[in-house]
């Protein structure tokens, strides 16, 4: 019987030490980038208390349905380009919360990984909480058969954040997960109206980490308003604000990690 | 007399913040010692356990949870006026924990933190609604990274834009106070990470300002509530 991940070709995870710096925009971002350079993604959201990826893509009233094989993700458009399975389409009303103990996070985690039909991807974006536990532990235990390609770290500039994430790195190293690199999230702010550039997060902490750790620095991302207003609107900034601030480096981003899987083939 | 208790396991920040980083915890015949910023101001994380800023604590729920135990079992406090939890954010082990094991004492409340954007509203809705299921009081919600000021030009720009109505709506909605908003300002992680205190450094910062009306505020309800504890007794 074929796995539900054997036309899966590359597996991603976004990891982060922190809360709130930003993994779930990195990860949509990426799938839209993605899916501009025509490729078909997926995005496993993980984040079992504060799954954030049905709303970025406007498909949070939608259900999940069962086939054969098991759960069909949700599509985010006809295109069917960009599919999604998060536990917010398995809520009954979208403020319930999701107050489970380890194990029945794990639980449901080992059935994310396994029952989801999603057919043939390119890539398959795996968003995950913040920190190294459970959900962690079972993410990488579940698909480790399926050799994923890696993990991108997402940090913002200061000290605290880095901190915090010099300890997931630590994690991947400890779990065998490859680090494919680290982002450096609202990084700068430039000022819409006199364009004056102000390091509200401090600057610079990210790339240092990467360099200290011998990993791959994958770039700085501008705080950009445009980029908040098109999540909150589930929109596709890739498409409608490629002259937006945040831009050049999300596409940087995905350009490293298409160079890298073309490396791999090669 | 204040405590400052970090039950983030994974992502410890509070030693940092407050200028405690490299201190170790020291064993004695009445338990563990917090560490002290202040003659007045004490800390317990497990930073402090940790020899290397490095070291990850890759641990499911149990060992979490097993530690926070140890945390408010084998701690020599002392006596304090306020202990404040810091936890991370979520619904899961540490919360349920935290408050079953503070079950037999009193927890006077909650204090939840958003920022405006509904992609974070989304996420507090759900922490509210286990406050309630936990029969948690809500003391109020905080409106974190509520709004920029450019430093050159002096206008405000939302950076993460409330789309729905910010924190202001959700608390009308949910019937919670709004505890105030808390404009950015690169200083405070400025001084986070030196682990200086942002109120003594910044003390005509706009986020001082909201931050001590904040925190008056914290205190008036633990007034009137321990007012009242007094009164059935």
């Amino acid at each position: 019987e074929r796995s539900n991940l054997a036309g899966v070709r590359h597996i991603l995870l976004v990891l982060s030490g922190k809360g709130g710096g930003g993994k779930s925009t990195i990860s949509t971002e990426l799938a839209l980038s993605l899916r501009h350079s025509g490729k078909k993604v997926g995005i496993l959201d993980v984040d079992l208390c504060g799954p954030s990826i049905p709303r970025m893509f406007r498909v949070q009233d939608n259900d999940v349905h069962q086939c054969d094989s098991g759960w069909v993700p949700v599509f985010v458009d006809q295109d069917k380009s960009i599919s999604l399975m998060s536990i917010g389409f398995l809520l009954e009303k979208p403020d319930d919360a999701v107050v489970w103990r380890g194990p029945k996070k794990n639980a449901l985690i080992k059935q994310f990984v396994a029952d989801v039909a999603w057919g043939d991807l390119d890539f398959l974006i795996v968003d995950t909480p913040p920190g190294t536990s459970d959900e962690h532990i079972s993410t990488v235990e579940a698909l480790r058969p399926y050799k994923p390609l890696g993990a991108i770290l997402v940090t913002t500039p200061q000290a605290v954040s880095v901190g915090d994430v010099r300890r997931e790195l630590t994690f991947c190293k400890k779990t065998g997960l490859r680090v494919l690199g680290i982002v450096e999230n609202m990084s700068g702010f430039v000022c819409p109206h006199c364009s004056e550039c102000t390091n509200i997060f401090s600057k610079g902490g990210g790339e240092e980490l990467a360099k200290h750790a011998g990993v791959p620095f994958l770039g700085c991302v501008p705080l950009d308003p445009q980029l908040s207003q098109s999540l909150e609107e589930g929109r596709d900034f890739i498409q409608e604000f490629p002259k937006s601030s945040a831009f050049p480096a999300l596409a940087h981003i995905t350009q490293q990690i298409l160079d890298g899987t073309a490396q791999q083939s090669s | 007399q204040v405590a400052l208790l970090d039950i983030d396991i994974c992502g410890p920040s509070i030693p940092k913040m407050m200028g405690l980083e490299g201190e170790q915890v020291h064993q004695s015949g009445s338990g563990w010692s917090p560490v002290y910023v202040e003659e007045n101001l004490c800390v317990m994380s497990v930073g402090f356990l940790l020899s290397s800023p490095d070291d990850a604590v890759i641990w499911r729920g149990p060992k979490k949870n097993g530690l926070i135990k140890q945390f408010l079992r084998d701690v020599d406090w002392g006596e304090i006026d306020y202990l404040i939890v810091d936890t991370p954010p979520g619904t899961s082990d540490e919360h349920l924990s935290i408050v079953q094991y503070l079950g037999a004492t009193h927890i006077d409340g909650a204090v939840i933190i958003t920022t405006p954007q509904e992609v974070s509203l989304q996420d507090v809705r759900k922490e509210i609604n286990f406050c309630h299921k936990v029969k948690l009081p809500i003391i109020g919600v905080v409106e974190n990274m509520s709004g920029f000021i450019c430093p050159k030009c002096k206008n405000e720009s939302q950076i993460f834009p409330p789309t729905t109505g910010g924190a202001e709506k959700m608390c009308q909605n949910l019937n919670v106070s709004l505890l105030g908003k808390v404009p950015l300002d690169p200083q405070i992680g400025k001084s986070c990470d030196k682990g200086r205190s942002f109120l003594s450094e910044a003390p005509e910062s706009p986020a001082t300002l909201s931050y001590r009306n904040i925190i008056q505020r914290i205190q008036e309800y633990c007034d009137q509530h321990h007012f009242h504890e007094e009164k059935i007794i």
